[in-house]
């Protein structure tokens, strides 16, 4: 068991926890922020994506005790009250069918705009398709992601 | 802004997704929560000769392992197929017994042979990993035509040579002896690839039984719970109807996959009254693969017949259909009466014959995905419009525009009878769209470039709507196919729909809540939708086939015919005026050409108070109905799909993907635009990109996305998507259905143009790099 103490959407957390923990069960099942969800067991598909220390990471392959004193960032804590632009942009688009994969690639495309933007770069509907390698959607076909990807991120 | 019938409105349920505060099974998690891990075989075909638990049952927190002998002495009930095929010598369909839990041979890699129950996954994983199956292992086979083929392996004892029925349908004469009559015969085989639906959610489970009252909760990854209550009741003898509770809350995407009533959900059910623990059973990925349905493989062969004029005068198919080692709960319907009655496409054709024969394989169970029976129809059908029209020097819009069937309704030769359409219109929008007469200016310029350009069409047909009660039960199936739906007005005026319908991505709390909100002309958030939980709803036949516009929001619409009746007669007797002139407007029941008018909350109140109602009326206001649809619906329209190949590498890239749908009536275009993109993305995975694979010992080599390729965001186009729709004169609504279309319609356009640009027609799906490359060299 290892005692694992992080910063988890601005709270400060301690667990006492498995080893073995994965960051996503960390946050599943001891945190009970069941946002972060888990789609596959090859760190393929992305749902499980979380920010720590500001970038994205895949929480299904990174163990919750290699993180100790780290920031993490969840679905449920992007927003300070009411929705992100991303979020926003998500709804307004129709990026998002079951809801599965959604706060996966939310917290991805919010990554990607922030990285684009630091590294002032343009953030083409090509580009957000190729960043979007890690994430896998089987409802929307992606068009309405793409959509919501741009918009966001002229509002960002 | 309209929020009724054919408004872009934002979704209701969006803002739980977003914020992560869905909840779906897998965030479920009970009072001294145990969890199950399943023991599968390694093999793809074994006796079992015995099962050694010693090893994990000693281990700390392991609660219980328990085996098949176990839950069929427990009088648990094999598995069964719900739809009886008839074989065209008369005899049933040979369906082998599928126990949850294999008690003496399995049959499958994944098939289960005990479940182990502990405090936590982590723990019942290890378990598992230590119950010793001594197996004596059993030759194996995996493709359809090698199981059916003298000297394969036999994998049920009663379905000698491995095939499960052996079907027609159609006038094999007459379709002879208009192929012998022919100008000209195009003669096509083609293999329907066997797929994974891949839902992103994986399936999960949390059963939990109460002694007190010998009742049982099920949380279940299900598109129909209500089938799921009845089928664990009456045939798997879990529990009875009243003392099983089935939710299926928040499920993230089916295609099918989650229609079916898998061996998981009934042993933890077992399992959580053996243990007095509730017990929870999530799949990862790698389960999935061998675990969840998959959909498709067919292998064809086809001969289509033409006139000197180039019209259709028959059509012969024979089909191989592999069911895997087990027949699952729709699958003999699929390659029968959800295919071959799709194989008259858009056209008129005379004389058409089909038949099927299905074999088990030692595969997983093979069962419905998205278009279920209609893509591999839809496939055929395209590929050989297109063939023939190469063969025969004729563009393929004309020939296909020479066979269109123009006047409905229209009786094909193979049961279904088209109720509406227009073909020709859907297919101008598309070309028109698409910018075909540009295209030969854009291959021109590709080929400065070295590249290969091509052009596709699909002009697709499928049946929704599924079904008339009394038809289907004719053709073998065992529930009838309606719905049902409640309408309860509350004392303030709010509204709650109970409907049968489960949503599962498809967004009903909108779509559905906006028929009411334009119905009854009232604010949107005045209305929200009730469904995926037996005790709430009465019940229901939930959502599959395309089916939860058509006949779901039918029963909504004829449940709140009655509400309205109620309500006019209290308005007409408080205002002392005729019913007739009761007029249902802002919010108000007004009566016509008069100041006098109540509020629609008044009204509802009235109806609760019952301090002064029409003499002999009930007071409430809440109505029911079931809808049992007339006929199919007939969704139809043109994809047409434009790529570039690089002639070098293989690679393909879709520079165009148009679509033109006719839906008839659209609730919400986002909503519908939205199930046409990813319908399409998925046809195009199938074309270019995914594929089961199993070895020639019936291993699984696609068992993980490092293995089986999803189609990502940079492997698919924007898509173009249109409409042009007549009405459905069968339902209330005018609806078809749009659920499927995408994924029927797209892989022959995919194909069709890939072959185009490389002028070669021997390609088969999935046409990765490397198959379109070797495509290439063959042909030259």
């Amino acid at each position: 068991m290892t005692n694992v103490s992080m910063t988890v959407n601005g709270k400060a957390v301690s667990r006492e926890v498995p080893d073995e923990t994965l960051l996503s069960e960390f946050l599943r099942e001891h945190l009970r922020l069941t946002g972060t969800h888990v789609g596959c067991d090859t760190s393929q598909c992305g749902a499980c994506v979380v920010h720590v220390n500001g970038k994205a990471v895949k929480s299904c392959s990174t163990l919750a005790a290699s993180l100790d004193g780290s920031q993490v960032t969840t679905i449920e804590g992007l927003a300070n009250g009411g929705l992100h632009p991303m979020q926003q942009a998500f709804t307004e688009n129709h990026g998002l069918q079951c809801g599965f994969c959604t706060p996966g690639m939310i917290m991805t495309s919010v990554d990607m705009v922030n990285r684009y933007k630091a590294d002032g770069k343009e953030l083409t509907a090509q580009a957000i398709r190729g960043e979007l390698a890690g994430n896998i959607c089987r409802c929307t076909g992606y068009h309405n992601i793409v959509k919501a990807v741009e918009d966001a991120a002229a509002k960002m | 802004m309209s929020t009724g019938i054919g408004a872009r409105v934002q979704r209701k349920e969006d803002k739980r997704y977003i914020t992560g505060k869905g909840k779906y099974t897998d965030d479920v998690r009970n009072e001294s929560q145990a969890y199950a891990a399943f023991v599968r075989s390694p093999h793809a075909h074994a006796n079992v000769n015995g099962i050694d638990t010693s090893a994990a049952m000693a281990m700390d927190g392991v609660i219980d392992v328990l085996n098949g002998q176990q839950l069929t002495g427990d009088g648990i009930g094999n598995i069964i197929c719900g739809w009886a095929i008839t074989s065209k010598d008369g005899s049933p369909m040979n369906m082998g017994a599928w126990s949850a839990l294999a008690t003496s041979k399995v049959r499958y890699v994944g098939d289960a042979v005990a479940v182990v129950i502990a405090e936590t996954q982590a723990l019942a994983r290890i378990a598992a990993e230590a119950v010793e199956v001594d197996y004596e292992v059993l030759p194996a086979v995996a493709a359809s035509d090698k199981a059916l083929a003298g000297g394969a392996a036999l994998i049920h004892d009663n379905a000698p040579g491995n095939l499960i029925y052996d079907w027609e349908i159609g006038d094999g004469a007459a379709t002879d002896a208009a192929l012998a009559g022919a100008a000209h015969v195009t003669e096509l085989a083609v293999t329907n690839n066997r797929l994974s639906p891949n839902a992103m959610e994986p399936r999960a489970a949390v059963a939990t039984f109460d002694e007190c009252d010998d009742h049982y909760t099920l949380y279940t990854t299900s598109q129909n719970p209500h089938v799921a209550r009845l089928v664990l009741s009456a045939f798997y003898q879990v529990a009875p109807e009243n003392k099983l509770r089935v939710i299926a809350p928040d499920v993230g995407g089916g295609f099918g996959s989650k229609i079916f009533i898998y061996p998981e959900e009934i042993t933890c059910l077992w399992a959580s009254m053996k243990t007095n623990r509730s017990v929870k059973w999530t799949s990862d990925r790698s389960e999935a693969f061998i675990t969840d349905a998959h959909g498709r493989d067919h292998i064809t062969t086809a001969k289509m017949g033409f006139d000197a004029a180039g019209k259709i005068v028959g059509f012969k198919v024979d089909t191989i259909a592999n069911f895997g080692a087990y027949m699952s709960l729709f699958s003999s319907s699929v390659p029968t009466y959800l295919y071959a009655t799709l194989l008259s496409g858009q056209y008129n054709i005379e004389n058409i014959h089909c038949n099927v024969r299905a074999a088990y394989t030692n595969t997983v169970p093979v069962d419905a995905y998205r278009g279920a029976g209609r893509p591999e129809a839809c496939f055929l059908v395209e590929r050989m419009m297109e063939t023939a029209a190469r063969e025969m020097g004729k563009d393929p819009t004309d020939l296909r525009r020479a066979n269109f069937v123009q006047e409905f309704p229209h009786q094909t030769p193979v049961i279904m009878a088209y109720d509406a359409g227009d073909f020709g219109a859907n297919l101008d929008q598309a070309m028109a769209a698409a910018d075909v007469a540009g295209f030969a200016a854009r291959k021109a310029e590709s080929a400065g470039r070295g590249k290969l350009r091509g052009l596709g069409y699909s002009s697709y047909i499928e049946a929704c709507g599924i079904a008339p009660s009394a038809a289907v039960g004719s053709l073998g199936a065992g529930v009838g196919l309606w719905e049902s739906a409640e309408v309860r007005v509350n004392p303030v005026g709010t509204i709650e729909v109970l409907t049968g319908s489960h949503s599962h991505g498809q967004g009903h709390e909108t779509t559905f809540a906006q028929i009411v909100a334009e119905r009854f002309d009232l604010p949107l958030e005045n209305v929200s939708i009730v469904h995926g939980d037996t005790d709430k709803v009465q019940f229901g036949m939930g959502t599959y086939g395309s089916r939860s516009g058509a006949v779901g929001m039918s029963a909504i619409v004829k449940a709140m015919d009655k509400v309205e009746a109620k309500v006019r007669k209290i308005a007409a007797h408080v205002l002392e005026a005729s019913e007739d002139d009761i007029v249902i407007e802002g919010g108000q029941v007004k009566v016509a050409g008069t100041d006098k008018a109540m509020g629609w909350h008044e009204v509802g109140l009235s109806a609760y108070t019952a301090h002064n109602l029409p003499p002999d009326m009930e007071p409430g206001l809440k109505e029911g109905a079931f809808y049992d649809p007339a006929n199919f619906t007939f969704p139809a329209g043109t994809y047409i799909c434009e790529v570039e190949v690089d002639p070098e590498t293989g690679v393909t890239d879709i520079v165009q993907f148009t679509a033109s749908d006719d839906f008839g009536t659209i609730i919400n275009p986002n909503i519908v635009e939205g199930q046409v993109h990813g319908g399409i993305a998925q046809g195009i995975g199938q074309a270019m990109l995914e594929q089961v694979v199993y070895d020639d010992d019936a291993q699984l080599v696609t068992g993980s996305y490092m293995d089986y390729a999803m189609p990502r965001a940079s492997d698919v186009p924007s898509f173009s998507v249109h409409h042009a729709s007549t009405t459905c004169p069968n339902n209330p609504l005018g609806m078809k259905g749009c659920g499927e279309a995408g994924a029927i319609g797209s892989p022959p356009a995919v194909i069709n143009a890939i072959t185009d640009a490389i002028g070669s027609n021997d390609l088969a799906m999935p046409a990765t790099p490397q198959a379109v490359w070797n495509a290439i060299q063959a042909a030259k």
